[in-house]
Formats: structure tokens, sequence, C-alpha cells
């Protein structure tokens, strides 16, 4: 029997690059689960993409033994939390099963919006919160600084936060004392109902969805039956254990206060949604855990195969990738340009990118993707409302009554010096100003309540070439407002490009129309014939651009036997064409479905 | 025995044009004499490997070939002369450039039996010559094509280049109307190319997508411009006598260059010498292009490629058709043991709804329109892989 007050379960939060999957590493090397030479870096990011970008896609856990000052073995639960506002879900319930959060402050750049809306977060969930200055080696660190930072600005104590280098190991001996004399061990009574929190799942081909969950009451062990309190699904458990570094260590039981992962040979991951609670059908718990909620797609675009034979490859990719993340959504659509593929759901453009790159990385897959879009609701005069996700399909402009679109309130956190440049953006994609304060005398928080579709597109990417890098944004949902939104429509040579058609707000149509034409030019190769490229709204013409007709395109000079190089020429040219799609008999690089969608130019 | 050619490559010149993309270098005297001999050495193995065949035309192209001593190209005359038949009748051509010749060469080349001369003149406007990076103004030029006339010589290209920096049509008007004057039995017109890797690159050079728009870097004349003097090329050069027989060639009647029309439908050739290309049996091979490896004796880069049947069509077509009287679809039939539309029915049918074809007494063509954009119409014959 595990003595609970020797159990300490915990998380790491940062803002992105602050250095949280580095500290993560070092706990589990210095505590001796693997030695230095074993440890790929950072073993908590398992997947190559998590490694490459330098974030946390999806939550991980890890159990390590640490022999305090005091003498006693302690054992850590290190819950690795997702980093990104998308996740903004997953990291709530990954908070939930744990009582106490390590805060990774960057000791040169301090506070930021994340770490901000991270502790509030775990605030939120009464975790006991300590801070840890991190990269104290960078020459431009000022440790004295960012704690008085956390003090003022979060409102915590911080000044005997360690000091640490997460990247050399130096002083992080200090995190793990802290983390047991500061972090509360977990309370429960192992003989009660059994109540236990999931905080993710994932896919095994051969045990089915293991469930990653904390014992919040009573007991689990081999052969319990439990039921999902919010599914319904109920089965036997097979297994329960504990998470090595990198593995599944099967165990007797997992009990109150525990954290480690059942598996009941359960086949979707639907029947285990992150936030359910687990009980026990026989002996089942009153009520369950707060908070659980069914995370919906924020952000909708259409995905087809490049190669049309590819439509079956690309389903069965959808299918593979959803057993492991239930947020993932697809149907299938058809597009006059494109041919067949889907309409898919995603928590927002991260998890777009990620599940494109995954598709494209580890399937094999070349997809063209269409701009994406949010959920828009169209009031129809018939008093109906329906949920937009593609706007191929917003019915005819006299049934409409009238439109509404998500918002988000954003903070944005920049230095002074481009507060001016952050706020016209946030004019330019129709914010509501709500709020600024200081947070020093160089540094402000903004707040902003913006339209979620003007913030999908390329947002992030003007916030940081427009603050130099300066600026660091969170949002979060913030139900929906009515908006003037028109459709804008793409003709080709006449010909309307349902691929290209998107909900713009009818003031910027003019504008995003025009930048499309401009964009579309660029992209769209001379034929032998003129392309108009035309932008319209509602049957009326916005804007227009031409692509002149190829004059010439002949290889005067030829003499000499080198036809080999003669040859290639024309193999590069016909090489080109393959990667086009035929729109009436206009060829259209691919590549031009997806350059539409950075227009700022800034 | 099939007929064949042989292309002789001299990779020497005074100084490199700025345009110049084919492998020429300036050198010293020993260089050239090792290369002469090795040259001598490869022609005498190419004869055992290919003995007996007719030879219809040599052609020596550099480089420049005029740069060498006529003694020395009466040398390797000689010696090919020794290893291969030559024709009686053949067509023997030498690249000349003005500035480089002189009656003692002039004579020389005469009795090795070079019958055929290629003068490079580009321009008749000193400015552009200049520009281009040329050794000899147009008055050095009227005196070589003077010379040559004079020693017998009748039948001479002279090759001009429209599209060169800072070049108005009114100047190419000029050109064309000097060197029509002259009446020289054949003229290549080209339009210039900037070249990766040439200094005509750094200076003038534009990446794909910006010539794909059709927009042109500063100096070159514009695509209207360009359109013009091409318009003027092949209308002016009718007029004069001369007829278009294939994109950039124009000769009177009779004066057809046989080398070249050998590359365009599919004759066998030979090519010595540094980087030189052959076709001999449907195999494609190259030479090296470093010099230190050819004087060593190592000639072959790579291996001989063997063309597939599909491959030998696409090149039927898209080298065939580069000529305006086009491909006879009996010459397919006969080649190949199926007829053109079994293959290219759809591709054709295509092609001539779009007006860039057409099919005239057995033959198919290019129409003006399909010169206009012949690549756009040679990338459609390529096939794919697995059909």
């Amino acid at each position: 029997m595990i003595d609970q007050s020797k159990i300490r379960n915990f998380c790491i939060i940062a803002h992105i690059d602050h250095g949280k999957s580095t500290l993560a590493d070092r706990i589990i090397e210095m505590t001796g689960l693997l030695t230095s030479r074993e440890m790929q870096a950072q073993v908590l990011d398992n997947m190559d993409l998590e490694r490459e970008r330098g974030i946390t896609i999806k939550a991980q856990a890890v159990r390590i033994i640490y022999k305090a000052k005091d003498g006693e073995e302690y054992i850590f639960n290190l819950i690795d939390t997702p980093g990104h506002v998308d996740f903004n879900y997953e990291v709530s319930r990954s908070l939930a099963a744990c009582e106490g959060a390590v805060l990774v402050v960057d000791a040169a750049q301090g506070v930021e919006a994340q770490t901000l809306a991270n502790v509030y977060l775990a605030l939120d969930h009464d975790l006991d919160i300590m801070p840890v200055i991190n990269k104290i080696d960078l020459p431009s660190a000022d440790p004295q600084r960012v704690i008085e930072e956390i003090e003022d600005v979060i409102g915590i104590e911080a000044q005997d936060a360690p000091q640490i280098s997460a990247k050399t190991g130096l002083n992080v001996d200090q995190v793990l004392e802290q983390i047991v004399q500061k972090i509360p061990a977990p309370k429960g009574d192992p003989n009660a109902p059994l109540q236990a929190l999931i905080f993710d799942s994932l896919y095994d081909s051969y045990k089915g969805v293991i469930v990653f969950c904390r014992i919040k009451e009573g007991t689990v062990k081999v052969g319990t039956p439990i039921k999902m309190m919010a599914t319904g699904a109920t089965a036997d458990v097979v297994e329960v254990g504990y998470f090595g570094a990198g593995q599944f260590i099967p165990c007797d039981e997992l009990s109150a206060g525990m954290v480690g992962y059942i598996t009941a040979s359960l086949k979707n991951v639907k029947d285990t949604r992150v936030g359910d609670t687990i009980t026990n059908r026989l002996h089942p718990c009153d009520k369950p855990l707060p908070g659980y909620k069914k995370v919906n797609p924020m952000v909708y675009c259409g995905m087809y195969p490049a190669d049309g034979a590819k439509y079956p490859d690309l389903r069965d990719a959808l299918e593979k990738l959803q057993l492991n993340d239930a947020s993932l959504q697809f149907e299938p659509e058809t597009s006059a340009a494109l041919g067949f593929g889907f309409r898919c759901g995603f928590l927002g453009l991260l998890h777009l990118e990620i599940i494109q790159e995954r598709l494209e990385r580890e399937y094999n897959l070349d997809l063209v993707t269409t701009a994406p879009g949010v959920i828009y609701k169209v009031h129809k005069t018939d008093g109906t409302v329906i949920d937009l996700t593609n706007p191929s399909n917003l019915p005819d402009p006299s049934e409409i009554d009238y439109m509404e679109e998500p918002m988000v309130s954003a903070e944005i956190m920049v230095t002074s010096e481009y507060i001016g440049a952050i706020m016209d953006l946030c004019q330019e994609r129709r914010g509501v100003y709500v709020s600024m304060e200081y947070m020093e005398e160089t540094r402000a928080l903004i707040k902003y309540d913006l339209p979620l579709n003007e913030i999908i597109y390329d947002f992030f990417d003007a916030l940081k070439s427009r603050s130099r890098g300066y600026a660091s944004f969170d949002y979060e949902m913030k139900g929906y407002a009515r908006s003037n939104l028109v459709k804008l429509d793409i003709l080709i040579n006449k010909e309307e490009v349902d691929a290209l058609s998107f909900i713009v707000f009818a003031g910027s149509a003019y504008e995003r129309g025009r930048k499309m034409c401009e964009k579309l030019k660029e992209e769209i190769p001379r034929h032998l014939f003129e392309i108009p490229i035309q932008a319209a709204v509602g049957g009326k013409v916005i804007a227009r651009e031409t692509v002149k007709a190829m004059r010439k395109d002949v290889l005067a000079k030829c003499y000499g036997g080198d036809i080999s190089r003669k040859r290639k020429l024309l193999e590069k040219q016909k090489e080109g064409k393959k990667r086009m799609r035929q729109i009436g008999n206009v060829e259209i690089p691919q590549k031009a479905f997806m350059s539409v969608l950075k227009l700022d130019d800034k | 025995m099939r007929e064949m050619e042989i292309y002789v490559h001299i990779p020497f010149c005074v100084q490199k044009c700025s345009y110049c993309d084919f492998l020429s270098m300036p050198a010293d005297d020993d260089v050239k004499k090792q290369y002469i001999g090795r040259l001598k050495e490869e022609i005498r193995q190419m004869s055992e490997e290919y003995p007996g065949r007719p030879v219809k035309s040599v052609f020596f192209g550099g480089g420049t070939p005029s740069i060498l001593p006529g003694s020395v190209i009466t040398g390797i005359m000689d010696c090919i002369r020794e290893n291969f038949q030559i024709q009686s009748g053949a067509e023997i051509t030498i690249e000349c450039n003005p500035g480089t010749l002189d009656v003692s060469r002039l004579t020389q080349y005469k009795k090795a039996g070079i019958n055929r001369l290629s003068l490079g003149l580009q321009s008749a406007d000193d400015k552009e010559l200049k520009l281009l990076g040329r050794i000899h103004t147009y008055e050095d030029f009227l005196k070589s094509f003077d010379c040559a006339r004079k020693c017998g010589f009748d039948n001479i290209n002279v090759d001009v280049m429209s599209g060169l920096p800072t070049q108005k049509l009114k100047s190419w008007e000029q050109t064309l109307k000097k060197v029509t004057g002259l009446k020289p039995e054949h003229i290549s017109a080209y339009g210039l190319i900037v070249e990766e890797g040439t200094p005509f690159w750094k200076i003038y050079g534009y990446d794909e997508e910006t010539r794909r728009k059709g927009e042109q870097p500063l100096f070159l004349p514009s695509e209207e411009e360009e359109r013009q003097m091409y318009a003027f090329t092949v209308e002016y050069l009718g007029k004069k006598g001369y007829e278009r027989y294939e994109i950039s060639n124009y000769a009177r009647p009779g004066h057809q260059c046989i080398h070249n029309r050998g590359y365009w439908d599919r004759s066998d050739y030979l090519g010595v010498g540094l980087g030189a290309s052959s076709m001999m049996d449907n195999c494609r091979f190259s030479n090296t292009g470093s010099m230190e490896e050819y004087l060593k004796g190592r000639t072959l880069e790579g291996e001989k490629y063997r063309l597939s049947r599909r491959e030998q069509m696409e090149e039927f077509m898209f080298l065939g058709m580069r000529m305006t009287e086009g491909i006879s679809r009996t010459d397919f039939l006969k080649a190949f043991q199926v007829t053109v539309d079994f293959v290219y029915g759809d591709i054709l049918k295509k092609l001539e709804q779009e007006g860039l074809v057409r099919d005239e007494k057995g033959r198919i063509c290019l129409t003006d329109r399909g010169i206009d954009v012949s690549n756009y119409v040679f990338s459609q014959f390529l096939m794919d892989e697995e059909e």
C-alpha cells in the first residue's frame, strides 16, 4: 500500500519556450529514471512534430521516485500539459488531476500572456503554485526583476523561487525539494466509491484505448466493472498501471491520490472523453467530477488529396488520427474544383496545422487545404438556425434574416513601443477595445474582443511581425455576436471556384477580394489565353485582375546535339502541370489555394 | 549502312562572351596541343566502334574553331577522312568568329574540304556587340565575309540574335537589312536566352516566376518589343527569299543546313571532343565536360543510354516538329509500326483545337501560334512512364 502522504501530483506550466519540457526532462534525469545517455532530448514530447516545434501537443505523464533530504522516498507524478491555447480544455483537465503547479518563468522574458492565462487556469483549479525562475544562465537574465514581476503581476510569493537553468541542471535539486515541501499530498478515501478523472487517452492497437486518469476516490484494479459517467460506456478493467519513462508499467491497483492508466479493451477514444469521470458501475459514486464538457471544433477547412485517387487513403489516415484525437472531426464533402475530400473540424489553427503535417508526413499524403473558416450561425427568415461550416452551403441571401459569428476575448502582452502597432492591428481586425493595463513601466496587457475569423488567418504572424516578436497572445471563446457577413466568391475565367469562396465581414469584402485577386494573379501561370480573375459578392464583381495570355514559350537556341537537356526542360514543364488543378480550362497550382491565406502585407 | 554525322567540339575562344553557356574557355597553346592529340585519338577509337558508316556531314563547333591555325583543322579533317567514309558532297561546316579569320585560314579550310562557313555576327550594331562581350566590330565581320566569298565559299550562314540588352526594333531591323544585303545562303536568327551561370545571368538574370509572368528585367526589350522583332524577322526574311525551315533557321532554296536537320530528324550523330553529345543507334551519350578528365583519356561521362521506344516516339515528335515541315505520318508508322494517331490522337486533337498544330498532306506541323508556344506543345508529347 502506497502512503498517500508521500505522493505529489503536479504539472509544469509556462509560456511557450520558457523551458517547460526541458525542466521536465531534467527532473526525470535527476531522479534517476533515465541516464542522460538514454534520454533523447525532451522525453515527454513523443512525436517528432512536438520535438521539432518545441511544443507539447498531447498530455503526457510520468511517475518518478525522489529520495528527499528528509530521507523519505516520494512518488512524483508529473503531468506535462499541452502548451497551446488550442488545447486549453485539455490543459484544464490535466490541471484538475494535480494538487500543484510548477510555474516556470523565463529569467529574461518575464511574465508573458500565456504565463498569466496558465496561472489563472491553475488558480481556478485550486492548485498551489510554485514559481521557478529558469534560464538564469542567459546573459540577459534578470531574476530579481522577474521575481518582482511575478509578485506584482500575478500576486504570488516568489522570493524563495528556485533560480535555475533547466538546460544545465543548475539548482534543479531545489525544485525537487520544494515540490515535496510546498505541494500538498493528495487526499481521498481508497475505500470510497470509485471516482477517477480522465485527463487523456491514447489508442494502442494491442490494448485498445489506454485511459490516463487520476484516482480521486476509491480504488480500481483488474476486473473492476467500470462506467464512463458522461458517455455511458462500460467495460471491465483488463490492466492498471503507472507511467514509466516512455513505457507503461502494470501494477495491482490504483487507489485514491494516484495517477496511472487503465485499459479495458475499449475500441474507441470517443468513449473515453477527456474530463469524463470513471466510476464503478456496481458501486457508483454520487455524482461525476465537475468540469466535464464536450469539446467542439472551432475551425473548419476542406482537406483534399492532391491526387484524387488517394481519397480512400486520406479517409483511412483521418480515421487513424481520430482514434487518438477525439476532437478531430471530419465528414466527406465534394468540391467542383477539388473533387472528393473532407470537411474537417479542429480546435484551432495549430491543431489544423498539426493534423495537416501529420497526414503529410506520417501518411505520406499530398494535400490541398482550403481556407479555414469558423462556424457561423445563420438565422433564416423561417426562424431556423443553421451552423455553417462550409461557405458553399450558405443559403440564398433572401432566406437569411441575419448571421452571427464567434467572438473571442484576447489578451495581448506587449512592450510599450509596439502598443500602437498592435492596437492598429486589432482595429483592422475589427477588434473592440476592452482595456489596457501596464504590468510594469515598459509592458502592457491589452484586452480586445475580436471576431474569431479575424484571428484564424495570419493574426499570429502579423502580431509577431508588427511587434518584432515581442508580443504574446492568448484568447478564449466568448460566444456569438451578430455581424454583417457576406460570401465572397472567386471567379477564374468566369467560373466560380467553390474551394476559394469564403465568408467575410461586409466592410472588408472589397479589400479582401482585391488582395485575393492579386495573390491569385501571382500564382496562376500564364495560359494560351487571357484569364480574368474576379472577386464577387452576391453576383456583383468587386475586384478584378487579369493573367495575360502567354505570348511566347519557345526555346530558340537548340543546336548542339544535347537533346537530354531539352528533354529535361520539357519534363519539368510537364511535371509542373501535374501539380495543377483543372478548373474549366484553367490550370491552377495547388499552392494557390493555400497562398491566399496569407494576405497581411505589413 | 545507316548514314551518320560527326560533330567536332573545339572548346576554345579568345574571350568568353557574356551570354555564352557553351563549353568553351580561353586556353594556352600547350592545352590546345594536348587537346587536339586527344581529339584525334578519340576519332580513331570511335571509328573502331562504328566502322564503315557513311558520313553525310561534319560540323566544327565551339567555342571558336577558327581560333585554331588552319593547319590544325586540316589535321583533324585528315584524321576523320582516314577513319570514316565521308560521302562525296557531304556538308562540312566550320563555325568562325569575325576577328579570327584571315585568307590563310580560309584557304586551308577550303583545301581541307570544308564547304560551309557559319559566321557568328549576332548584331550589326557595335554598341550591342560590345554589350554582348564580342571581340569584333561589324566592320570586322564585313571584312571576314568578303574574304570568305573571295576564297570561294558559296555556302555561308550568319548567326544573328534578337532580344539583346538595350536593343530596339529599329536596330534589329538594321541588323537584318545589312545581313540580307550581303545575301548569305543561310541565316540563323535566335532570340537571346539569359542562361544561368553566365555573366548575363548576374546582370539581367531573372527567376522562373518572373519569366512565367512575362515580366522582363531592366535593359532587356519588353515582351511587346520582342514580339515586334520576332514578327519582323519572319516577315522580312521571307520577303528577302529566306524560307523558315526550323524555329530559328532560315535558308535560301537548297541551302538548309544538313547537319542541323540531322538533329531534328533523328539521324545518327557522333560528337567528339569535350562535352560533345552523341546519338548512335538510339543510344544517347555524352563526353565529360572536364578538360582534365578528357585529357587523361576518360572520355565518356556516365554510360550510354538506350532510348526506350516511348522516348524515341517522344523525340520523334518534339524534335521533328521544330521543323516547319513538321513530321510525316508515314515516317512515324515506318519507325514505330503504329500510327501516330494511335499514340498521340487525343493530344493532337486538343492541340489542333487550340490552334497550335495543323494537319497537312500527311504531315503534322506547328502553326505560327504553335511555334510561339512550342515548349508547351512539345511538353504535351511526353508520355507518363507507365503508359
